[in-house]
């Protein structure tokens, strides 16, 4: 009571000052502490959550009973000891190498040849890049099964038409290897734009005069590639491929709804869907996540890499 | 010079075969939805429509569900994108105006945050809706659980290039204000929300965009029919009939993919370079 009386009167004299200073200390903690809030209520408690999960017998009895049975380390030797499991992390690593690998050279070439048309040509070609980049993925899945649908899909035409084979009702979807590379040729036609206009943008940062320079003296494309565009842009292709894995290695929608559920058999599973199947479809939970955590852990490295990256990208301010 | 000439007509001919490649998927969506069912189901395909029929978007739009889903996707994005972009604008104003005591830390998180893939998280965030009753519901099935996913999803890329938004506005501006004897909150309303407007709305848009989009999520917590969104109506399309009606499915295609197309044409200008920054894809 008199520590209160006591603060109250000194009050007036000293409130401006302190004020101010804890105003100071406190307003960038408020002002963040909503999305620290949110985000570790939607993301971190979960990952607490997938955690727990993967030590737990969690099926759809323990779902229904809103409690887990600790098993140890039931599910993750029950999961490294399962042969779809390897065959899925190696199938899914392929498939990274492949649909990263065109991504980035493609996207690369896009971006260069973006440097040498003409004016109308780029707005053209820009144009189409955002189209693309704009397509809602599950749009584009609809649009890919129509093109290469058996019965008259456009792609067998175009294919007959220009003599590269006889496709007239050529199954793209008939073994998981095709199945596979439909999903590659839709995920790269899907983040060309992406890399293309990115490296385009980085392009501008290489100095004209060099170039010609280059030129000048009788230096090769590839040479001037080599030794002049790329290091200017190297940080950001760098980027751009620690991505471009990240997201290829955990592609889900374009894999599961374009071979579609129907068709899903471990023989076409990359590793999300994998999860997707063995986990949620077969109601194993605690499998699920165990399955989480060792899929987080094999991209955990390259997501350090890549965060330190932006830091230093970020840091210009 | 002639040389030079060839050369140029060379890289052009390559262009406008890109542009044909890239462009060929988006022009057959558009081109089938105005086809009639003859000239969709011939084996020799018509490449335009001459005589254009509406009957397909007709035919999309009366299809089970389309309005209700639709209204769905109306209400869950909107609302996840306002309650993203308000609590993102704050922590960015903490991040561009502010030094303080893990800082850095935030920003790592900002940053790593985007790194999980979504799909790591379905199985705790499943078991975890179904066990989180606000007001006595459950949140699996019902559109506030997918909105807060949306909003948490949305959240790290919003910071971050909102950031980016107001680091753009000269500190002189602001000082100016505070000079003419306004507050730091009259600064901040007179002088830099307007500066920061077209930030705000390009990345409202690119959140808005990510989350119409959204699908994984969607067809995870939304499985009663009528009460799903846009993409995961679109997704039981194909293949819930016999013979696929190819010009519904590409008409009600094109109608999903309007939005974000219009959407897209607006900001990409101004969010290419955040793009790189905040690490977004569509």
């Amino acid at each position: 009571m008199g520590a209160a009386a006591e603060a109250v009167s000194k009050r007036p004299r000293q409130r401006p000052f302190n004020w101010r200073r804890t105003r100071r200390g406190t307003v960038p903690y408020l002002l963040i502490f909503p999305v620290v809030a949110t985000l570790a209520a939607i993301l971190g408690y979960p990952l607490y959550q997938l955690f727990r999960l993967a030590f737990e017998r969690y099926g759809l009895p323990e779902l229904i009973a809103h409690h887990g049975v600790y098993v140890g380390l039931a599910n993750f030797s029950s999961v490294l000891h399962d042969s779809i499991f390897w065959h899925t992390l190696l199938r899914t690593v392929v498939f990274t190498v492949a649909a990263v690998g065109l991504t980035i050279v493609l996207g690369t070439l896009m971006a260069l040849l973006l440097v040498r048309v003409s004016g109308w040509v780029r707005i053209l070609i820009t144009v189409s890049l955002v189209l693309v980049w704009a397509m809602p993925p599950v749009v584009a899945v609809q649009v890919w099964n129509w093109m290469t649908n058996v019965q008259n899909g456009v792609l067998n035409y175009i294919l007959t038409e220009l003599h590269i084979g006889d496709y007239f009702q050529h199954n793209w979807f008939e073994t998981p290897f095709s199945q596979l590379a439909m999903v590659t040729t839709l995920i790269v036609w899907g983040a060309l734009p992406f890399v293309a206009i990115t490296v385009y943008a980085a392009l501008s940062q290489v100095p004209h005069e060099l170039i010609e320079a280059a030129e000048i003296d009788g230096a090769r494309a590839w040479q001037v590639f080599k030794d002049v565009t790329l290091p200017v842009i190297q940080p950001v292709l760098l980027i751009l491929t620690s991505l471009s894995i990240l997201w290829d290695f955990g592609v889900f929608t374009q894999a599961y709804l374009l071979i579609g559920q129907a068709a899903i058999v471990p023989a076409n599973y990359v590793m999300s869907v994998y999860l997707w199947e063995e986990a949620y479809f077969k109601t194993d939970y605690g499998r699920g996540a165990a399955i989480s955590i060792l899929m987080l852990a094999s991209v955990a490295i390259l997501s350090v890499f890549y965060v330190r990256r932006m830091l230093r990208v970020g840091e210009v301010d | 010079m002639g040389f030079r000439v060839t050369r140029k007509l060379g890289w052009n001919a390559i262009g406008l075969a890109v542009f044909a490649v890239m462009a060929f998927p988006v022009f057959w969506m558009i081109s089938t939805a105005f086809k009639s069912d003859d000239q969709i189901n011939s084996f020799t395909p018509t490449w335009f429509p001459l005589h254009p029929t509406l009957a397909h978007f007709s035919n999309a739009i009366h299809q089970p569900n389309f309005g209700a889903d639709v209204l769905n996707t109306l209400i869950v994005v909107p609302v996840a994108v306002v309650i993203a972009i308000v609590l993102a604008f704050l922590a960015a104003v903490a991040l561009a105006k502010y030094r303080f005591k893990g800082r850095k830390l935030f920003i790592v998180a900002m940053i790593g945050v985007q790194m999980i893939p979504g799909i790591g998280l379905i199985i705790p965030l499943y078991v975890m809706l179904a066990h989180v009753p606000v007001l006595g519901i459950d949140l699996v099935g019902q559109l506030s659980g997918v909105i807060v996913v949306y909003v948490s999803a949305v959240l790290p890329f919003s910071v971050w290039t909102l950031r980016g938004f107001l680091l753009g506005i000269p500190k002189e501006l602001e000082e100016a204000a505070m000079v003419d004897g306004s507050t730091r909150l009259g600064a901040f309303i007179r002088i830099l929300l307007p500066l920061v407007a077209p930030g705000l709305v390009a990345t409202s848009v690119f959140a808005f965009i990510t989350s119409w989009n959204e699908y994984i999520f969607a067809n995870l917590l939304l499985q009663r029919q009528g009460h799903q969104t846009i993409t995961v109506w679109l997704s039981y399309f194909f293949g819930s009939q016999k013979a696929t009606d190819w010009g519904a499915l590409m008409a009600a295609s094109t109608l999903i993919a309007i939005p974000v197309v219009i959407f897209f044409l607006l900001v990409q200008r101004r969010i290419a370079f955040g793009l790189t920054a905040g690490a977004v894809r569509g």
